[in-house]
């Protein structure tokens, strides 16, 4: 008896202490997922907190006239003629009617540090389509410089350095005060190809080349995937040859992806010769790469499938091949269909490989076709976060943004397709 | 005709033999009385000629299309005289391109040497006669096809057995697919890997402790050799994966527990999503993250408490690659958590056990094979991770332990000497696939043994 009572007094006593501990291990775990979802804060706050900037363009709206006479220029449809004239003379002489006082040679070179550095080519580029236009005056709404734009935007960071004379500084004030100088929405980011100018670069190009890509992957990767899933659940004999097989399904849907850099560099590149950074190379390294994650996911949705469908339908006179087509397939569909966007964002956010294949190029034009040098929506973003320049910054969080915005509507996409169409046998 | 127009054709002469070919089979059934008559229905006889006429075309083409630049710039280069033979792969591609840009008018005929010249025209001729072969032998081969698969609709031919068996082996061939790439992989990275080895000696790169593959401009510079040790490589690897792994296990085995054990299922609905949006952020985002915001704030954190940080430290890209595996760690936990029988659970709950009890001294040490196997692929994981340690960790090879100094990786290395112009043939590049082969079997290795671990715990409860 007292031994028992002295037993049940232990147990009592240490019950105060195990009870913390229970209480401090259920404070572990809520403290790492505190941590998981905190970095996930952080991150989309940083990139937004970076990037919602370069959305924002800032311009300066001149009344510019077309003086022929001050840009040496008599007929604009003469291209010698346009090569040795003078644009940027008049976009000077307009800023320097809004600014009184301004004479010396070294004042008027600050002036136009104030415009972007494609301002004159935007004369050049209206006087060539409109000759007509020569010694008229007309309203421009140019960029601003690089330097101005992140003295507008950021002159309150002290993580930006203003690289404008006190001279400019006084004269961006005054011109906004005026209205000359002001911030509207950056169309020109979904309007134009990479450029020096972070004020002229744009995500087009990128977009257009990452939508060439996908498009290759998906032809190449989603018929090819679900086919071997369908072989591997439906019809392969259980074998060597299905065990080695699925052997290396399993291993390369974990070989790192920049393996697969190395092997569209080695094959594609070099055994077929095809040319480096195109969309058609791209495509095919990541169909490669994705198509196990597509494989895997089709098997699972076709597993799913009851048998007693398939006994149905071999019970009224189906071949197995009628079976499969008529009646797996089609009820496999929504799970592979889920499966197989997820795998495409995947590839969609894989920058490794490409870098390899050369789709890191600097490219200004958007491509047009899918064996057109082109440049995708990551690789754009590594590129321009690892430039020097201040503007390429918020740029390349821009990107970030627009890209999480694409990878989060097609996961979002996949889970409606699998609440919506899949069915709980 | 380029590829594209002949793929067009194809396109369009398919669904042409498929509508002859079910007119025909209509014709043949009629004086038998009906389709029923036949040994296939209709279709089958259709589909098969749309097979025979698009599927051998469309080999011929491929296989065309891949080697036919090969092939004439092989034949160009052999037509040049005998004493303009260019030596070595880096001179072929630069007079090869010389050439091409002649051909294309890029160049001025007369700003190149005559035999440039020539073989410009040569290239040309070659490129027009062989795309007028390859159309006329695509289009031969299409309607060919279908004219064969035309004369065997007959009544007592099971079309459909045909059809199926074609059908079987393009699943089949597929299936194949990932062999192929698994042999493209192994192929290509070995010979690479072999061709290095023999400027470089195995036991140099695998023992040697410094790495800096810059090749000699002039044969008799300073330092010409390069080096390729790859241990510095190694083990600034592994100083990253071990940081990224000391975040990442912890973290998501706890958020795993916490998950399956203790939340609430309106809790783990909000917490499972997100976790998986973690999951699902591209790497370079993660980079952008790692170099951008987080190396700075590290730097200014040690230099608070009187450290110096190099402004690419380790444990930036060790930090942020280990908050880019937690989902992947907390997944596989899970997984193997809820495979634990719930009868050993309860049981302890039963004796009396708290449910942190139950899960340190029961479930864990059931679930301990698995963790460990999830652990490993983790571990590959972070080993092959390219894109953040490409924007957050230096180049310069140190061999050192201290997170935070700048340390350098394997992949770091392979992306550096690829990306851009690349030499031929050098020691340099050839050493990237050297690097590649010895991450393809670091990795491989990893994976075999986790999922061996984990298959056979998944066993051990099934």
């Amino acid at each position: 008896m007292t031994e028992q009572r002295s037993q049940a007094e232990i147990v009592r006593q240490s019950l105060k202490k195990r009870y913390r501990k229970e209480r401090r291990f259920r404070l572990y775990g809520m403290v790492a997922i505190f941590i998981a979802l905190a970095s996930l804060f952080i991150l989309f706050a940083d990139i937004i907190n970076k990037g919602h900037t370069g959305f924002i363009k800032t311009t300066i709206t001149l009344d510019v006239s077309l003086d022929g006479e001050q840009m040496y220029l008599t007929d604009p449809t003469d291209a010698e003629q346009r090569s040795m004239a003078d644009f940027s003379a008049p976009i000077i002489a307009a800023l320097e009617e809004l600014i009184p006082g301004t004479e010396t040679g070294a004042q008027r070179r600050e002036l136009k540090g104030l415009v972007g550095n494609y301002a004159p080519n935007e004369i050049s580029d209206l006087l060539r389509a409109n000759p007509e236009l020569l010694n008229t005056t007309q309203t421009f709404e140019f960029q601003a410089h690089d330097q101005v734009s992140v003295y507008v935007k950021h002159a309150d960071d002290p993580k930006y350095s203003i690289r404008l004379s006190e001279q400019q500084q006084e004269w961006v004030d005054y011109l906004q005060g005026q209205g000359v100088i002001d911030t509207s929405f950056n169309d020109t980011l979904f309007q134009r190809g990479d450029s020096r100018d972070p004020g002229n670069a744009g995500i087009l190009g990128a977009i257009v080349g990452s939508l060439l890509t996908m498009l290759v992957t998906l032809v190449i990767s989603f018929p090819m995937g679900i086919a071997a899933a369908v072989y591997l659940e439906e019809f392969a004999p259980q074998n060597k040859i299905t065990d080695f097989i699925e052997v290396n399904i399993n291993n390369l849907a974990a070989v790192p992806s920049i393996i697969f850099g190395l092997l569209g560099l080695a094959v594609f590149i070099g055994l077929f010769g095809m040319p480096r950074s195109i969309p058609v190379v791209g495509g095919l390294v990541l169909a490669l790469m994705t198509l196990p994650t597509i494989i895997i996911s089709s098997r699972a949705a076709i597993k799913s499938v009851p048998p007693s469908i398939r006994e149905a339908a071999e019970g009224i006179g189906a071949s197995k091949m009628q079976v499969v087509l008529h009646h797996v397939i089609p009820l496999a569909m929504p799970g592979m269909l889920t499966g197989s966007i997820i795998g495409m964002a995947q590839a969609l956010g894989e920058t490794a490989p490409l870098l390899l294949i050369g789709m890191v190029a600097f490219i200004v034009d958007v491509p047009e076709g899918f064996f057109d040098s082109a440049t995708v929506l990551p690789v754009q973003i590594y590129l321009w976060a690892s430039s020097s320049e201040q503007g390429f910054i918020e740029l390349a969080s821009a990107g970030i943004m627009v890209l999480l915005t694409f990878m989060i509507s097609m996961n979002a996409l996949a889970i409606w397709l699998r609440k919506r169409l899949e069915r709980r046998w | 005709m380029q590829t594209a127009h002949l793929l067009l054709l194809i396109l369009v002469l398919t669904p042409v033999a498929y509508s002859l070919a079910l007119m025909r089979s209509r014709a043949v059934a009629e004086p038998l009385g009906g389709i029923r008559n036949l040994k296939a229905l209709p279709f089958y006889y259709a589909a098969r000629a749309a097979l025979w006429c698009a599927i051998p075309a469309l080999i011929v083409l491929g296989v065309w299309a891949a080697f036919e630049g090969r092939v004439i710039q092989a034949l160009v280069i052999a037509s040049l005289p005998q004493d303009a033979w260019p030596e070595g792969a880096g001179r072929a591609s630069l007079m090869l391109s010389q050439i091409s840009n002649v051909a294309a008018g890029k160049l001025d005929a007369t700003m190149v040497p005559d035999y440039i010249a020539a073989a410009s025209s040569v290239l040309e001729d070659l490129r027009d006669r062989s795309e007028n072969f390859k159309a006329t032998l695509v289009i031969l081969i299409a309607i060919l096809g279908a004219a064969f698969a035309w004369t065997r609709v007959a009544a007592h031919i099971n079309a459909r057995e045909n059809v199926e068996r074609a059908l079987r082996w393009t699943f089949f061939f597929c299936a194949a697919v990932a062999v192929l790439t698994t042999a493209g992989i192994v192929f290509s990275v070995l010979f690479e890997t072999l061709r290095f080895f023999e400027r470089v000696p195995i036991s140099d790169f695998l023992f040697s402790t410094s790495w800096s593959p810059q090749t000699a401009l002039r044969a008799d510079q300073v330092g010409s050799e390069g080096a390729f040790g790859v241990i510095p490589l190694f083990t600034g690897t592994l100083l990253i994966s071990a940081i990224a792994l000391l975040v990442a296990v912890p973290t998501g085995l706890l958020s795993a527990v916490y998950l399956s054990e203790y939340a609430s299922k309106r809790a783990r609905s909000v917490i499972k999503p997100l976790m998986e949006l973690l999951a699902g952020i591209p790497t370079v985002v993660y980079g952008f993250f790692a170099a951008l915001t987080v190396a700075p704030f590290i730097r200014d954190l040690a230099s608070m408490v009187g450290l110096e940080a190099s402004s690419q430290s380790a444990l930036a890209a060790g930090l942020v690659m280990g908050i880019m595996i937690i989902p992947f760690v907390s997944s596989l936990s899970d997984d193997v958590i809820n495979a634990v029988p719930q009868a050993m659970r309860d049981g302890s709950l039963a004796l009396g056990a708290t449910q942190s009890e139950t899960m340190k001294k029961v479930i864990f040490p059931a679930a301990l094979p698995g963790i460990m196997g999830g652990i490993l692929l983790a571990a590959s994981r972070a080993i092959g991770e390219t894109m953040i340690v490409v924007m957050a960790a230096g180049l310069a090879a140190n061999l050192t332990a201290n997170p935070l100094e700048s340390v350098t990786t394997v992949t770091v290395q392979i992306a550096s000497l690829l990306v851009g112009d690349q030499e031929f043939d050098s020691a340099k590049t050839l050493s990237a696939f050297a690097l590649g082969a010895l991450l393809f079997i670091v990795t491989l290795a990893l994976n075999v043994v986790a999922l061996k671990i984990v298959r056979k715990y998944r066993e051990q409860y099934d």
